[in-house]
């Protein structure tokens, strides 16, 4: 009577051209596949294609006899770095920087979640701010930085408000986001089990948010880095983007790569914090437990 | 000594869009009852629930129940059509989400008898598991659990099974009539499934499709226990063809 068991016809209506009887017959194989190059773990696959480049980067400069006023040689820059925290002055400006960075993004932290929660706790708010938030996010925020430093002097307190600046909108949209993502049948179960608004949103809302607010932080870390660095450009004393201009006013670039070197680190450091922290704390979404790559 | 436990006073339920949900629901849940309200989709027997539990306000018409409980919240448990568990938490916790609620002490006064009822609904290797590590069988059976936990006497269940494969829900409605028959619960099971509704019951409320309206309540007079055998029985299947013809009637009237 089903569906499997009708009587198979062959061919009950001959198609057009000619057929012939195929068969198609799959069989266990032995495996012999040859080991490719790509069966190599992708954290030494990346590792030696960057030591190819600069090895290549060390060869061209070499064989060309390149300016160190251009491109120096990455063992130039290797010197420029050792050079830069032994006797120079490294290690006090990356200090400067990082405070500026750390700071900036603690501020963001503290007050994008208080205005997301803010926001996502009254409707009256949300209704209010959050279309102003959406204008002024288009505010290239960078271009605020000339600003700064006449309202807040040349000091570090110009930069760090500069950077919280910067991280801020990241943190408040993605929280944001997050506290909304509840599901009303979520919501729901939550009442019927009794559950007040503000459980609600503290048993509820609030671990909802967190991979979302850990994508947020992500963004946000990574533009602290570069909120600190621009607002060092923009007029400033210390730190590592106040050690790129000056070094490149002298024409000395291999400080300056050097100093990039630094900055890169920084910058990787903190996102890979960052991540470790989400992957631990939201290990139950479900980003984090399709990941089986890591960035 | 059939007392009324759950009261519907001519319930009107109408969405701010002007879509009449209930219309003129009036009906009467007696204690120990399992009642199933079986409709086309649409026709507004989630809202019923909704209703219920105040998560909806009111049209019109009154409803009102009463059991032994602790805590107004515990006077109920509700089941869900989608599992709903709280993915951060393990099975244990999902299971305590009503104890938490309350307060901390209740939440570790109650940690025994969720373990009980993990048990009791097979899931004993899964405690400290979490939900993105089970079945969606399993999932909902923590969800009944966790409805189970203050022991209500009042079970509302909306669609539970309506999101499983044939197997689970067959598996999941015998564990149900099992759990029920310990002590016999007011429940009020909301299902699209004729054959559910007829297994489990001892009354069904046929719905009208838009407005949802009674269009008739059918007593179901097989013996318990019932098992899956009965519904190869010669009197299941007359109670099923009454239901389907009530439907039948309603959506040929609404058509």
């Amino acid at each position: 009577m089903s569906i499997h068991e009708l009587p198979t016809t062959q061919n009950p209506v001959p198609a057009a051209g000619k057929t012939r009887q195929l068969t198609v017959r799959r069989e266990a194989k032995p495996s012999r596949r040859r080991r490719r190059l790509s069966d190599l773990p992708g954290w030494l696959l990346a590792s030696s294609a960057v030591v190819v480049l600069v090895l290549a980067w060390e060869g061209i400069v070499r064989a060309f006899s390149i300016s160190e006023i251009l491109l120096p040689a990455p063992t130039r820059i290797v010197r420029a770095l050792v050079d830069g925290f032994t006797t120079g002055t490294f290690g006090s400006n990356t200090l400067v920087t990082l405070q500026e960075i750390i700071y900036g993004f603690g501020i963001a932290v503290v007050v994008g979640m208080l205005i997301a929660i803010w926001i996502s706790s009254s409707r009256l708010a949300e209704k209010t701010l959050l279309p102003i938030v959406v204008v002024l996010q288009t505010v290239p925020k960078v271009a605020l930085a000339p600003l700064f430093l006449v309202w807040f002097g040349f000091g570090m307190e110009s930069k760090v408000l500069a950077t919280a600046l910067i991280a801020f909108f990241p943190i408040l949209v993605n929280a944001t986001l997050g506290f909304n993502s509840a599901s009303v049948d979520q919501i729901n179960m939550m009442k019927s089990f009794g559950a007040t608004r503000l459980q609600v949103l503290t048993r509820l809302r609030f671990p909802n948010a967190v991979p979302s607010i850990m994508a947020g932080l992500d963004v946000a870390v990574v533009l602290s880095v570069i909120g600190a660095v621009v607002a060092e450009f923009v007029g400033s004393q210390a730190g590592l983007g106040y050690l790129i201009l000056s070094s490149n006013t002298s024409l000395d670039v291999a400080t300056m790569f050097a100093v990039l070197v630094v900055l890169s680190v920084i910058g990787l450091v903190l996102h890979y914090a960052v991540v470790l922290i989400g992957r631990r704390l939201a290990f139950w979404s479900e980003e984090n437990r399709s990941r089986n790559v890591t960035p | 000594m059939t007392t009324t436990v759950m009261r519907f006073e001519h319930v009107v339920k109408q969405y701010g869009g002007g879509t009449l949900a209930v219309d003129d629901f009036d009906f009467s849940v007696r204690d120990g009852e399992f009642v199933s309200i079986v409709g086309p989709s649409g026709c507004g027997k989630s809202t019923l629930l909704k209703l219920i539990m105040g998560l909806e306000p009111l049209s019109g018409g009154s409803i009102e129940y009463s059991a032994a409980a602790r805590s107004i919240s515990a006077m109920t448990g509700m089941v869900f059509q989608q599992p709903l568990l709280l993915p951060w938490h393990t099975v244990l916790d999902n299971v305590l989400v009503p104890s938490a609620l309350q307060s901390r002490s209740r939440r570790k006064a109650d940690r025994g008898r969720a373990l009980q009822l993990i048990g009791m609904l097979g899931l004993t290797d899964f405690v400290d598991s979490h939900p993105y590590q089970l079945s969606g069988g399993m999932q909902q059976r923590v969800g009944i659990a966790r409805a189970l936990l203050h022991d209500p006497r009042i079970l509302l269940m909306d669609e539970p099974f309506g999101a499983l494969d044939a197997m689970t829900r067959d598996q999941l409605t015998m564990d149900l009539l099992k759990i029920w028959e310990q002590d016999r619960k007011t429940v009020l099971f909301i299902t699209h499934s004729i054959s559910e509704s007829v297994l489990l019951s001892d009354r069904v409320v046929v719905m009208t499709p838009r407005p949802g309206r009674i269009a008739d309540v059918i007593d179901i007079d097989l013996p318990r226990p019932r098992t899956l055998g009965t519904i190869n029985t010669p009197e299941f299947g007359d109670y099923a063809r009454r239901i389907r013809r009530v439907l039948d009637g309603t959506e040929a009237v609404s058509s």
